[in-house]
């Protein structure tokens, strides 16, 4: 058996049943790595020795019958969210030397039932970016074509899941960093509802708008997954208290009876690939051969949002970032002044595309430009979510694809940021109005790359869009 | 909207990030061309629309200002994130000049 293929169902049965330990299971996804990781990069720091002594822990646990859902399970978490007492860089220089003092409260939770950390994965430099081109510790390739991008931000992760390095991972979205290498990569990657689950230590790019989820081989892994990490935490003042759905048994339900809004203008943006468009069109019809109703609905500022995206989230970077600058922790670049000190810090350990948007966002947020940018963009946003409240009246799930095409090659868009910033066109509305959304994959294109079909829900509407996705997933 | 050298030069003094000569104009360039793009976002009408702050619909979550304990290994690991440090304070630049 080839344990590192497994699913976290299936590697949780054969656990259960003593088919092989945790210390396999684990041993299995580090000779991957090691077997792989020269050349798809996905991992920056592998904790080979935590993960043995992990995963014998685990075993002790299982032997005891204390098990949970995700003891001796092995994982990987993208290099922006930190892990207490592991080495967290986010992928740029400026935070090379960084181990972690604290940890978020998603991997607590996750740790807390005994799965076994691999290690930290490879991603666009503090998630800025949708190739994983913009990380200081080279690009990851995607294992399905090597000379093309795994998506980003967190690229790393969904490669490390396509791959099978590991059994999941943990990555961040703020305008598509989960759903858009996911569908790049061809693995299942869930974007919750903003305040569902904790931010708590994860490197803030966009206060408003950063979130974090999982990306795993099943929709039903991500649903479990789900159960576990979301929910109200203290340290995060923007977590719902609300009570937590059994995802992995609503998503299991039929899903007759449902209404699928086809929304026209992700249908008709420039750029959306004729072959992506009709797999995704393919998979409403079986929807409709379930017995869901399909509508076409209107979402008229979907046009809007990348350039609102663009404006709101720069500026929340902008502010967050200032908090780099070698003083308290990270790389220090000692100059003869303090202003050299922190300006020299900030060039060299700071990726080209982390300057840009630091930049963009000073620069809306410096005098005469406030208003017409910052402001204007807050009620664009307004727009863009009402679009979203008017049709979930209407409708339960939207359905789209996740990345207007299928995977493009190392190289290609990165001397132009915005067409770079035009493959987050399908996936940033859903950010701005806080709302779930799920990429599936959806099989390959004629080129053999994958295609991922997005699912998006109402705010706090989780289970029904793990519903649909895992419909969608199980009829492939 | 074109973004000039000189308006790089600003916000790169601004954001604390030291720019080659040959930077300035690779970003003014790239700049202008996404405000180009932004701009569009004008052919919105929103004389009637409020701003959108965050979108939980949560309002004043407080708590208690009540000083937490911190364990001394957490201490020892934020101080051994320090870039330089004497014994175990912070070293840092002077601020504030002679003159």
């Amino acid at each position: 058996m080839e344990l590192h293929t497994l699913s976290i169902a299936e590697a949780r049965k054969g656990l259960d049943d003593k088919q092989f330990s945790s210390v396999e299971l684990t041993q299995a996804c580090l000779e991957r790595i090691a077997q792989r990781n020269d050349e798809i990069n996905a991992f920056i720091t592998v904790t080979e020795e935590l993960a043995l002594t992990e995963a014998q822990k685990a075993d002790t646990r299982i032997a005891q019958g204390e098990v949970e859902m995700l003891t001796g399970i092995p994982f990987g978490v993208k290099d922006a969210i930190c892990v207490q007492g592991v080495r967290t860089t986010g992928a740029a220089k400026i935070l090379d030397n960084y181990t972690a003092p604290y940890e978020a409260t998603v991997i607590t939770r996750i740790r807390k039932q005994g799965a076994v950390l691999l290690g930290k994965q490879n991603c666009d430099g503090f998630s800025h970016g949708a190739s994983n081109e913009n990380s200081m510790y080279g690009p990851v390739k995607n294992p399905i074509d090597t000379t093309k991008v795994p998506g980003g931000s967190s690229g790393g992760s969904a490669a490390a899941v396509a791959d099978n390095q590991c059994i999941f991972s943990i990555g961040g979205d703020t305008g598509g960093s989960i759903r858009q290498p996911a569908s790049l990569c061809g693995v299942v990657g869930m974007r919750p509802s903003y305040g569902r689950n904790s931010r708590y230590g994860i490197m803030a790019l966009a206060s408003s708008l950063d979130v974090i989820g999982p990306l795993t081989k099943t929709v039903e892994d991500a649903a479990l997954l789900m159960e576990i990490m979301a929910g109200h935490d203290p340290k995060d003042a923007t977590t719902v208290v609300d009570h937590i759905p059994d995802y992995s048994k609503k998503s299991q339900t039929d899903v007759a009876g449902l209404k699928i809004g086809v929304p026209k203008e992700y249908f008709s943006q420039d750029g959306v690939d004729q072959e992506v468009q009709e797999r995704i069109y393919q998979n409403i019809k079986s929807l409709e051969k379930q017995g869901c109703t399909v509508v076409e609905v209107s979402l008229p500022h979907t046009r809007y949002a990348i350039a609102a995206y663009y404006v709101l989230m720069s500026s929340e970077d902008s502010s967050n970032l200032a908090r780099l600058d070698g003083v308290r922790y990270g790389v220090r670049e000692a100059q003869d002044t303090l202003y050299n000190t922190y300006s020299n810090s900030r060039a060299e350990g700071f990726p080209e595309e982390v300057k840009r948007r630091i930049m963009m966002g000073t620069y809306v947020l410096s005098a005469g430009y406030y208003e017409a940018y910052y402001k204007k963009a807050q009620k664009v946003r307004t727009l863009i979510a009402q679009d979203f409240e008017t049709v979930f009246s209407q409708v339960d799930v939207l359905i789209s694809a996740t990345s207007p095409f299928t995977a493009f090659g190392i190289g290609e868009k990165s001397q132009d940021p915005l067409s770079m910033y035009l493959a987050d066109v399908l996936v940033s509305p859903a950010s701005l109005a806080g709302v779930p959304a799920l990429s599936v994959p959806v099989g390959t294109a004629s080129n053999g790359l994958p295609i991922g079909l997005q699912v998006i829900g109402p705010r706090l509407g989780e289970s029904c869009v793990l519903q649909v996705g895992n419909s969608i997933f199980n009829n492939q | 909207m074109s973004i000039s050298r000189s308006d790089v030069e600003h916000v790169a003094k601004l954001a604390r990030i030291h720019l080659s000569e040959s930077e300035k104009e690779y970003y003014a360039e790239q700049l202008s061309a996404i405000f180009g793009y932004i701009d569009q976002l004008n052919e919105v009408d929103t004389t009637q629309v409020e701003g959108t702050v965050q979108v939980t619909g949560l309002s004043n979550i407080a708590r208690e200002d009540t000083v937490v304990e911190c364990s001394q290994d957490v201490v020892q690991d934020i101080q051994n994130q320090f870039p330089q440090k004497s014994c175990d304070l912070l070293q840092v630049k002077q601020i504030l000049s002679d003159t």
